[in-house]
């Protein structure tokens, strides 16, 4: 997992001289250079790198599994591998992130871990972690999500973290991020910042792909293993871009594979209510980071849209910013209707509900399948990360296709990509 | 432009009458921009010796509640950044030394940049419209000097000043790099945490104040916290600058709605604060 890949940061924490880096604050200088040295050293020490993978199989179960999706395949006529991260603990890839991030923290003999959230899922993955090393852990929540998502707040609260809803400028997940910083600058010299995603100031994008990048380490594995050859391209969903960068990370220098990272299209990007930061942005500075930024004329942060909170957030990791600007990877919006109907679809064909993030990844990663179908035939394969499972997104299900009345069973009415069920 | 006034010359008239110079911070556009205007034009009057003035950001993550709310407020308004240019050369014009004290994309995205163009012009028209405006130059708190290539040669060519942050956390090697890189003063940050007025004053101030003044000659101010004349006068007896921010905005959100009484009160909070900085 210390691997390198020559779309690396340099050591100051620049993607290809212009994206990341870090701008910050003076008084978080010393703890960035403390906690950039204190993750360097690790990822160089074995014994961390043992006990890293270790917890992440013995307690989060990993390797997730390489599931062939055989309805699918057949409905696309191509071979569409599924990556389970939905089945890790807690539901999702984000458990390997704070894992890591947490052994870190006792490594670096702090007491307190902080982290920000905006559907909840990273902070329940948080409060997971905080619980099982025994950390104190405060989650700040924009106080629109805390009042969205009480299931999560009352979930972080049973695993004894502090939740402070956040009222400021439009009380969600950005607002939750400064808010945390806020906090970090007061209390640095015990508490670590357990970022969520795989952007912000060097060394965070960096590290938290380091954290992640077992996803696609596996995926890569498994797939020459079960089938003897690389997949012809991935696929995976691209809010701050952490679940994307795990994957991406191991094919990076297979020049062979086509990388595809789907960003939240919301309404339409045309309509100006999306979260589609690398497709519709401009190149910015955000949460300490230069990236792609929804951003107004004057370099104010414009207000993202998106039906899955998850990726609902106006910048993106700036080695995805790297990764377009090089046309490693392309990046390409999915609407909010073309990803609920892609959540019904493997539902209905594989016994799957996945999360609304991945079901952005999966309509775009199926796209890639017909098209790879129809170049190269069915053995053309399409590795997707189903990132996390969809338990979260009932409500928001329920709402969108109208369940949830025993008498009107809504059986016909899903509208099912290919009009068969 | 000639007459346009380096932060120095003030740093060296209140060194010359043997006391720390006072710097006041508002952000442009609260109440609006041109009460704004007025208010710091009452805080010149009643004895500030620079100004800072706040262009207001959607993502301001070293504020604390009080410069939040009065920001957000600004921009709920409407405020632009041409906006806070306007409130610069008003207040260029009174004399005092004035400078913008911004977090860094606005600057960066200054003009609105061009999509998926690296070269970010921005910060050199930014600096080129600043110093014709009367402003004096940057206070960045998200940007530091290693990370500062562009704005460092955009201020140079336009004659601003820099002003760059240290902390108590900041090591010996990183306060020398910081202050070889600043020009105007150097601004010290006497707490661990985000801005607002604070009861006591912190101790680790005076040891970052002596510190700093190892690795330079330029005049240091001391920010974030103070509130009062008494606490102005403990910080002018180590530092060459008072840096008063939250406790000014306070004054005028406590006053919403009747900006005649916020300007009053403001004048008299600048005429306590300026008492302190000469009692010291």
């Amino acid at each position: 997992m210390t691997t390198t890949t020559k779309y690396d940061a340099d050591e100051l924490g620049y993607f290809g001289d212009t994206w990341g880096g870090r701008f910050m604050p003076e008084a978080l200088v010393a703890a960035l250079d403390e906690l950039t040295v204190a993750w360097q050293e690790a990822m160089a020490d074995p014994e961390f790198v043992d006990s890293f993978e270790a917890i992440c199989r013995e307690y989060a179960g990993t390797p997730s599994l390489l599931y062939h999706a055989e309805r699918l395949s057949a409905q696309v006529g191509a071979r569409v591998l599924l990556k389970r991260e939905d089945l890790n603990h807690t539901g999702a890839h984000k458990i390997r992130n704070v894992l890591g991030q947490a052994l870190l923290t006792k490594r670096m003999g702090k007491t307190r871990v902080i982290a920000e959230t905006g559907a909840g899922q990273h902070g329940v993955a948080s409060a997971t972690a905080a619980a099982y090393f025994d950390l104190d852990c405060t989650v700040y929540m924009g106080a629109v999500d805390t009042r969205r998502q009480a299931l999560n707040v009352a979930r972080m609260q049973l695993l004894g973290a502090k939740v402070v809803p956040v009222e400021s400028g439009s009380a969600t997940l950005k607002d939750a991020i400064n808010e945390a910083l806020r906090d970090w600058v007061a209390s640095v010299d015990h508490t670590a910042y357990l970022f969520g995603t795989a952007a912000g100031p060097h060394p965070f994008p960096s590290m938290v792909r380091d954290f992640t990048r077992g996803i696609g380490d596996e995926a890569r594995a498994q797939c020459l293993e079960q089938y003897g050859a690389l997949p012809d391209a991935i696929a995976a969903c691209v809010g701050g871009g952490s679940n994307a960068i795990g994957l991406f990370t191991a094919f990076l220098d297979d020049e062979s594979v086509e990388i595809h990272g789907f960003e939240p299209g919301g309404d339409g990007v045309e309509t100006g209510r999306h979260a589609a930061t690398i497709h519709a942005g401009d190149a910015g500075v955000l949460h300490g980071a230069r990236t792609y930024v929804l951003q107004d004329e004057d370099g104010q942060t414009i207000e993202s849209h998106s039906i899955s909170a998850g990726l609902d957030y106006p910048g993106v990791g700036p080695q995805h910013a790297h990764l377009a600007a090089t046309g490693r990877a392309t990046y390409t919006p999915v609407t909010d209707a073309e990803a609920m109907e892609a959540l019904a679809l493997l539902s209905r064909t594989e016994g799957i509900i996945p999360a609304i993030e991945s079901a952005h990844a999966l309509h775009g990663g199926l796209e890639v399948a017909r098209r790879l179908g129809q170049e190269k035939g069915p053995d053309a394969t399409v590795v997707i990360n189903l990132s996390g499972r969809g338990d979260k997104d009932m409500g928001t299900a329920i709402e969108w296709f109208g369940l949830g009345d025993a008498e009107e069973g809504p059986e016909a009415d899903l509208p099912i990509e290919g009009g068969e069920q | 432009m000639s007459g346009r006034t380096g932060v120095s010359t003030a740093f060296e008239k209140a060194r010359a009458e043997g006391r720390a110079a006072l710097v006041g911070y508002l952000p442009a556009g609260y109440p609006t921009v041109d009460g704004s205007i007025e208010a710091l034009k009452v805080m010149v009057e009643a004895g500030c010796d620079v100004i800072e003035i706040g262009l207001p950001y959607s993502d301001p993550v070293m504020d604390g509640p009080t410069i939040q709310a009065a920001a957000q407020q600004a921009l709920e308004g409407g405020i632009r950044t041409k906006d806070v240019l306007r409130v610069v050369e008003a207040v260029a014009a009174t004399g005092a030394p004035t400078l913008v004290m911004t977090y860094w994309n606005p600057i960066e995205h200054y003009g609105g940049a061009s999509r998926r163009i690296d070269g970010h012009s921005g910060v050199e028209r930014f600096a080129r419209d600043l110093a014709s405006a009367g402003g004096a130059g940057l206070i960045t708190p998200d940007l530091t000097p290693d990370s500062a290539g562009e704005w460092i040669a955009a201020a140079d060519e336009h004659d601003l000043d820099k002003v760059f942050l240290v902390a108590p956390s900041s090591t010996p090697e990183r306060i020398a790099l910081t202050t070889a890189a600043s020009r105007g003063f150097v601004y010290a940050t006497a707490v661990m945490g985000v801005t607002g007025a604070r009861t006591t004053t912190s101790d680790l101030a005076g040891p970052l104040v002596e510190r700093t003044r190892a690795t330079t000659e330029l005049p240091i101010g001391v920010g974030l916290g103070v509130s009062n004349g008494d606490q102005a006068a403990e910080i002018a007896a180590y530092a060459d600058g008072v840096i008063v921010g939250s406790a000014f905005v306070r004054t005028l959100l406590d006053h919403e709605g009747d900006l005649d009484a916020g300007l009053a009160a403001l004048r008299a909070l600048t005429e306590d604060l300026a008492g302190g900085v000469r009692r010291a």
